[in-house]
């Protein structure tokens, strides 16, 4: 039962074979037997998840339902659910209880799907190893000395180890491929504006992006088709109208052309990574695709680009967290500054506080010119040579991450090479881009993930050529040992 | 003496600038806040349409050019009545351009005043510092409330002209209907830039803010001061520093609230939650012909058309609300322009002062003053019996044909009448009539003031002094 894939589940749902409140009971007993050792949720909503699955078979039962309604999901603690604690990873939110629900968890409740609790994650969404957790750290399933990846390390880590299907991320810089890549997944990062960051907790705004994190390039598309979608409530959501993902899964991939960056098989690519994407993209010469070399040349140019923009945003989007109204207030303040200083203090963590400062400092008068508006510059670059490449390909492929998962701790002392952890992911969000990770193959028995990057709103694309891929090999398949 | 002005009108709409909640003014505290007033994680904003409207509106109407991309920025500074920790403003690319504003000033001049831009802001919340026991409350109802930031040129040079200024301003949003100019609830608020500098100097010296200015008397007082306490410092020798201050209207001085060097560095930068303002061309024009008949194009037309005095132009636009209320007595009287703009400005303007009543809310209304105004060109009435009749319609006894018929107060044109009166009284002063006959014109104020007295007012005064001069001859 545990490594049936959501369109499985949901045919055993229409065909009687289950009962929702059966599958929310079998998924949180794993949750509650598995999921402490992986410390990939936050908080677990068993009786409000009984209660919508008790809903979900009375749709069910009267012909109502829609392809996910009565699956059980889980949702990365950055989305706003009301009435349930809402943390994003920090201690700041500790005792946040969310008075609405996100766009994207309002979407998920329309389509009828269960939640069963709130997965771990860095604080903030800031960092690749999900060490940066107030909640702890969370485990790869796949070897648990190591990281999950991060920042949506606990939604990851939990469908790798099937203690739900499917679950919900963001990804900002790589926050949904990464981890994906780590925990072999499959994990889809959609255009800027396709989903609703309503209610989804501000790290970058400009490149914060929900999407889906499932066991296969189909279950994404049923996800996908929930969550997206324009949103009066956010001016940045595009008016643009939602393709049925699921449509297209199955385009014959004759001609298609595939762009294989240069630059994301330099120096700095563990050969295990290598091979298994060279082989991956064998697979796809073998289905009919044309592989063609392309150049971006500004790719070495996207993470410090990014350790400016994204800290910038951060450093604003984080000051409402002033003990005030809502989130930790440090205990007796003496005066107002105290309560500043010691509230924020006290309730961010290092990485945190760190991208704060960063981000102050480059906006700060007599640098913003030489480090924001020098970014702004990078960015456009950046997204010219992508602009480019679509000129020549429809799609382009490379490695997710320059190796698999790390070990817990080994690089949490330096920033930086934390940092080059998201090296092949960042540009895309630079670009405003849809991205996936889809697993690939194992190097020393860790997964490795393949990265699909397509133009702007090409999801459908990207979904044909992950689930193509998917029906010809079994990598999707695998399950870590001991998550029995 | 240099100064420029920074006025925050706060845009009538119903909504809040970013959010759906009521700007209405006096709710309980934190009643009128949502989710994204309060700056909860997740929230976003999203731009009032009708808020880019009326920031169009008033650019259109100082000849300023309407951006077709303004861009919203955030101004970061942490205050407990900021919720988001920043100001959601503009910055580099404001919705309005250079303007420029032409006030009165006395004895019929003139001056042309620079603005430099207006741009759209959302206004902060208030914090409460009575009844909590040394501790502090916030209000977050204020909170997103849309305003418009007038800048102006240093270009004025006088408390009277700055007044002049932000009393045109004044009028003007509530012309446009933009902003409803309630300077007691915080509506229309002015903080003024002042320097000093000696004759012939051409640079400007060190400025001083004086913040939060909510009437134009404490305008001018604030200026007053702060042109004296500058003066001083800088007659000793000393420096004004540029720095931020209040005035205290029991004190009546201005106190520093903070200096540059404790000023916040704002890391403005453009706001990733908001697209660009784009407005074209086909938008903007739309706009500009929903405009309404401007102040100065009214006064204009009030003088060429109309035959007023720009004096007399000049006070009746003063506000849209007057200017609408004399054209419509001006119309009731039947085109009687200068003794509608006489009654208007007089009597009428004299009235509601002294009973502290709002135009809006007066018992006379326009129609029942033009029909007055027409009873005294059709010699129903004479002007003096009009002060009588309008006294009554203000007392609330019906309008001017029933006041004058119940008071039986009709002007007496009867020729017969007069004559049998004004015989009457010739009979009765035979001796001033004989001076009279004998040269002493100055007596027929006497006997027309005889002839009126016996008529009890009603008796038509030109006939009067016709038939008085044909009998006395």
């Amino acid at each position: 039962m545990k490594n049936r894939t959501l369109s499985e589940l949901s045919q055993l749902l229409r065909d009687r074979e289950v009962s929702s409140v059966e599958l929310a009971e079998y998924y949180l007993e794993r949750i509650g037997r598995v999921g402490p050792e992986l410390n990939s949720f936050i908080s677990v909503t068993g009786e409000q998840a009984l209660s919508q699955a008790a809903e979900a078979d009375r749709l069910i039962a009267a012909g109502q339902a829609g392809p996910l309604t009565g699956l059980p999901i889980a949702h990365k603690d950055i989305f706003c659910t009301q009435g349930v604690r809402t943390s994003c990873g920090s201690k700041m939110l500790d005792n946040f209880i969310a008075p609405y629900d996100a766009t994207v968890v309002e979407k998920m409740q329309q389509s009828g799907v269960v939640m069963l609790g709130k997965t771990n994650m860095d604080e903030y969404a800031m960092g690749s190893s999900n060490e940066n957790s107030h909640y702890g750290p969370v485990s790869n399933p796949w070897n648990r000395e190591t990281v999950p990846g991060g920042s949506s390390g606990g939604s990851a880590a939990a469908v790798a180890a099937r203690l739900v299907p499917a679950a919900t991320g963001t990804d900002t810089g790589g926050s949904i491929r990464q981890p994906a890549a780590l925990c072999g997944i499959t994990g889809l990062k959609p255009t800027y504006g396709r989903v609703s960051r309503w209610g989804m907790i501000a790290f970058a705004s400009s490149l914060d992006q929900g999407g889906p994190m499932t066991q296969s390039a189909e279950d994404a598309a049923m996800m996908l088709n929930a969550m997206a979608g324009f949103d009066p409530k956010d001016s940045t959501s595009m008016e643009r109208e939602v393709p049925d993902y699921t449509a297209t899964l199955n385009e014959s991939l004759e001609g298609v052309r595939i762009g294989l960056p240069k630059e994301y098989f330099s120096e700095g690519l563990d050969s295990g990574i290598g091979k298994v994407v060279e082989e991956a993209i064998e697979e796809y010469r073998k289905m009919g695709a044309e592989i063609v070399e392309i150049e971006l040349p500004n790719s070495g140019l996207a993470v410090p680009t990014y350790y400016v923009l994204a800290p910038a945003e951060c450093s604003s989007n984080l000051s409402r967290y002033d003990g005030v109204r809502y989130g930790y207030r440090c205990e007796d303040p003496k005066n107002l500054e105290d309560l500043y200083k010691r509230s924020r203090g006290e309730g961010f963590g290092a990485e945190v506080k760190r991208r704060i400062m960063i981000g102050a400092y480059v906006l700060s008068a007599g640098y913003y010119d030489a480090y924001y508006l020098k970014a702004q510059r990078l960015r456009r670059l950046i997204s010219e040579d992508f602009h480019n490449a679509f000129e020549k390909v429809d799609v382009i492929m490379g490695p997710v991450t320059p190796t698999t998962a790390f070990r817990q701790g080994e690089k949490s002392d330096n920033p930086v090479t934390m940092y080059l952890s998201d090296i092949y992911t960042i540009a895309v969000n630079l670009a405003g881009l849809p991205g996936m990770s889809i697993p690939a193959g194992f190097s020393d028995g860790m997964p490795v993930g393949l990265q699909l990057i397509g133009n702007h709103f090409d999801e459908s694309r990207l979904l044909n050529l992950a689930h193509r891929y998917q029906q010809t090999t079994d990598w999707h398949r695998q399950m870590p040992e001991g998550v029995e | 003496m240099v100064i420029g002005l920074e006025i925050h009108a706060q845009l009538a709409t119903k909504t809040k600038i970013f959010s759906a909640a009521s700007t209405a003014f006096g709710a309980e505290p934190n009643t009128q806040a949502c989710a994204i007033d309060l700056g909860l994680p997740g929230v976003l904003p999203v731009l009032n349409r009708e808020a880019v409207h009326m920031a169009t509106k008033f650019g259109l109407a100082i000849d300023a050019e309407v951006a077709h991309k303004s861009v919203f920025a955030r101004k970061n500074y942490f205050y407990p009545d900021l919720p988001k920790g920043y100001q959601i403003s503009q910055f580099e690319l404001p919705i309005v351009g250079i303007g420029e504003i032409e006030i009165d000033l006395e004895n019929g001049v003139t001056k042309m005043i620079g603005v430099t831009r207006a741009h759209l802001e959302e206004d902060a919340g208030k914090s409460l510092h009575e009844d909590y026991h040394g501790m502090s409350g916030i209000d977050l109802n204020r909170a997103g409330t849309p305003l418009l930031e007038i800048v102006s040129e240093p270009d004025i040079r006088s408390a009277a002209e700055a007044i002049a200024y932000a009393k045109k301003i004044h009028s003007l949003v509530q012309y446009l209907e933009i902003c409803d100019g309630n300077m007691q609830e915080g509506s229309f608020r002015m903080d003024v830039n002042i320097s000093l500098r000696p004759r012939g100097q051409e640079e400007y010296g060190t400025r001083a803010e004086i913040k939060n200015l909510n009437s134009f008397r404490f305008m001018e007082k604030a200026i007053a001061y702060e042109f004296d306490r500058q003066m001083y410092i800088l007659e000793d020798g000393g420096k004004v520093v540029q720095e931020t201050r209040l005035y205290d209207v029991d004190k009546g001085e201005t106190r520093s609230m903070r200096s540059k060097e404790e000023a916040n560095d704002y890391r403005y930068f453009p706001d990733p939650d908001l697209l660009p303002c784009v407005l074209d061309n086909e938008y903007i024009e739309s706009v500009r012909k929903e405009l309404p008949e401007l102040p100065n194009e009214k006064k204009h037309r009030f003088i060429t058309h109309l035959g007023l005095s720009a004096y007399d132009a000049g006070v009746l636009t003063g506000s849209r609300e007057l200017a609408t209320y004399f054209e419509a007595v001006a119309e009731a009287a039947g085109g009687e322009n200068k003794l509608a703009a006489n009654w208007v400005m007089g009597e009428f303007s004299a009235a509601l002062n002294k009973d502290g009543v709002s135009l809006a809310d007066s018992p006379v209304s326009a129609e029942m003053l033009g029909g007055m105004i027409r009873r005294i060109s059709d010699n129903t009435i004479s002007g003096k019996i009009a002060k009588q009749v309008f006294e009554a319609m203000w007392s609330g006894e019906g309008d001017a044909d029933v006041v004058i018929e119940k008071g039986g107060l009709k002007q007496i044109t009867d020729s017969g009448a007069i004559e049998a009166m004004i015989d009457e009284v010739i009979a009765a002063n035979p001796a001033q009539a004989e001076q009279f006959r004998a040269g002493k014109e100055q007596l027929l104020g006497f006997f027309v003031g005889q002839v009126m007295k016996a008529s009890k007012g009603q008796a038509n005064p030109s006939q009067v002094n016709k038939i008085l001069r044909d009998k006395l001859k």
